[in-house]
């Protein structure tokens, strides 16, 4: 521990990274550029989350890591080891009980609080990217709010697929201003994005830090006609019985059998010990 | 051909009493010490079509991009007569006002389709694509009005969720046009419109390009070295050489009788079949 500073990166970096957030903070959905540095893992696995987090940590906070949603895998747990001993910080896996929160690709089932901090992984932060690649030409745009490109890619999707195909990483538009990725979360989590919480967005490889402050007005693209739709698979969880969380669709042996579970293992964990149960868990008590 | 003798006649006759639509006063552009071209002033009216040949090098193309905004001119101004404020100069107006007018009322034709087509998107997205610009949200409609467009343009609305990529040079310029022409702009650019395609295909888009000019009543400018092209479409002609304008005039008269040495040079030089 004491080999390390606070939370592994050096006040001096700490304080750039802080610098881009309160910028990002203060233009929300606008990408701020900041000086990534090389942290000991591969870009990939959340550097960007990770320097927000370690920029934003303090030793009173309580951490939780999640990846899809679950606290148990390999990314969440190789993270929330690195803060637990170059940070010292508690984690939990209570999204109650969490002050900051990482996360790569979902927002917690349950309501997020002002006293909490949402951080992601980003993997690309630019929206327009696989439309228009000159970086020039899309900082162009952002600046000019030049955003028909962004509904070019939406028509792509009704003309191939008779509906908006896209289904994470749908682009959203902040406070009527910036087109912004909320980096690639299930479309299903796009309303919730008008929360409480201060939502950080990291993206280690890109070097960008954006940001959508509380209550702020975050808006799905969409076209009159096709409105936009939070969709979810048409089930409840097999588990805990809950209908309107995310569900991960699990397939449980060779013969197409499959069952769906909450993405989210806290909220079903917590739904389970208040005596919630689903379709299989019923058939392991009998 | 009386059709287009009685427009001739009503195009001057309505030049009287219309302001302008575009105004060309000075406009300079240099490579370093080369020049790229210079000097250059002409008006041109609602509904008029105007030619601007010369060989290779001549400097045509560079005062196309500088007309359009591509280029910046060292010198000159280039005052476009807009349909809110009047005549402005786009030279000096702010960059979001130029890129605007260009998703408007103005319009470029690329000499490569690919150069004017997002070829990762379909022929419908690549019509859409300026209606989306302009605030176009409703996607019934601008697919209504992409089909319209190929109908118009001659390519099936069969092909409408095809990749520009899988048409042919003639359907990917005429895919160009539409795309272009789909927010109803005021002025078309067009560069070389023709080049690179063969004698069929060049013929059945010039037919096109005359209706829909006659049709929508635009005013163009035509870069081109294919005099035929400048016979069919154009109502004035302008020649260039090393930069320079050498002569101007109405397209027949140049062709038929040309003044100075190098246009009875390129007047000569057509191979006649």
């Amino acid at each position: 521990m004491s080999n390390y500073n606070f939370a592994y990166l050096d006040e001096q970096t700490k304080r750039m990274i802080r610098r881009a957030i309160l910028k990002g903070l203060a233009v929300p959905g606008y990408q701020v550029p900041f000086a990534s540095r090389e942290m000991p893992m591969p870009y990939g696995w959340g550097t960007g989350g990770v320097q927000v987090s370690a920029a934003t940590l303090t030793p009173e906070d309580t951490l939780k890591v999640i990846d899809q949603g679950a606290d148990d895998t390999t990314n969440a747990v190789s993270i929330r080891k690195f803060f637990e001993r170059t940070a010292g910080v508690e984690t939990t896996e209570e999204t109650e009980q969490a002050s900051v929160i990482q996360t790569r690709h979902r927002i917690p089932e349950a309501k997020l609080r002002e006293d909490q901090i949402l951080v992601y992984q980003v993997p690309i932060p630019e929206p327009l990217r696989f439309l228009e690649p000159r970086e020039t030409e899309t900082r162009k745009m952002h600046s000019l709010e030049e955003y028909g490109l962004m509904h070019v890619k939406l028509y792509e999707d009704i003309s191939q697929h008779g509906a908006i195909a896209t289904s994470y990483a749908y682009p959203v538009k902040v406070e009527d201003r910036y087109v912004m990725d909320p980096s690639p979360i299930p479309k299903f989590d796009n309303p919730k994005m008008e929360m409480a919480a201060i939502q950080l967005f990291g993206a280690g490889r890109e070097q960008r830090i954006y940001a959508v402050p509380p209550y702020t007005k975050v808006v799905s693209l969409d076209f009159e006609d096709y409105p936009f739709e939070a969709t979810k698979a048409e089930h409840a969880c097999d588990l805990c019985g809950a209908e309107d969380s995310y569900l991960d669709e699990v397939i449980v042996d060779d013969a197409g059998n499959r069952m769906f579970v909450c993405s989210d293992t806290d909220y079903c964990r917590s739904r389970r010990g208040a005596g919630h149960v689903g379709r299989l868990a019923q058939e392991e008590v009998a | 051909m009386r059709a287009d003798k009685d427009f001739r006649e009503n195009t001057r006759a309505r030049t009287e009493t219309v302001k302008p639509l575009l105004q060309v006063r000075e406009i300079e552009k240099r490579y370093g010490a080369r020049i790229g071209c210079t000097g250059v002033n002409f008006d041109l009216y609602p509904g008029e079509v105007m030619g601007i040949v010369g060989e290779s090098g001549s400097g045509k193309s560079t005062l196309l991009n500088c007309l359009a905004g591509h280029l910046e001119p060292d010198a000159g101004q280039v005052i476009f007569d807009t349909r809110a404020d009047g005549p402005v100069d786009t030279v000096t107006m702010s960059e979001p006002e130029r890129r605007m007018l260009s998703r408007t009322d103005w319009a470029f034709v690329h000499q490569h389709a690919r150069d004017g087509l997002r070829t990762s998107v379909s022929a419908g997205g690549n019509i859409g694509e300026r209606l989306m610009a302009v605030g176009d949200r409703h996607y019934g409609n601008i697919r209504e009005r992409a089909i319209d467009w190929l109908g118009r343009v001659e390519i099936s609305e069969t092909r409408v969720d095809d990749r520009p990529t899988a048409f042919s040079g003639g359907m990917q310029q005429r895919l160009q046009i539409a795309r272009n022409l789909v927010t109803g702009p005021r002025l078309v650019f067009m560069d070389e419109p023709t080049g690179g395609l063969d004698v069929s295909v060049q013929a059945r888009l010039l037919d096109l390009l005359r209706g829909l000019v006659r049709e929508m009543g635009l005013s163009a400018l035509i870069v081109t070295h294919d005099l035929a092209v400048v016979r069919l479409l154009a109502d004035r002609l302008m020649v260039m050489k090393d930069g320079h304008v050498v002569e101007t005039g109405l397209t027949d008269q140049v062709l038929d009788d040309p003044q100075h040495a190098y246009t009875q040079l390129l007047v000569s030089s057509v191979l006649q079949v």
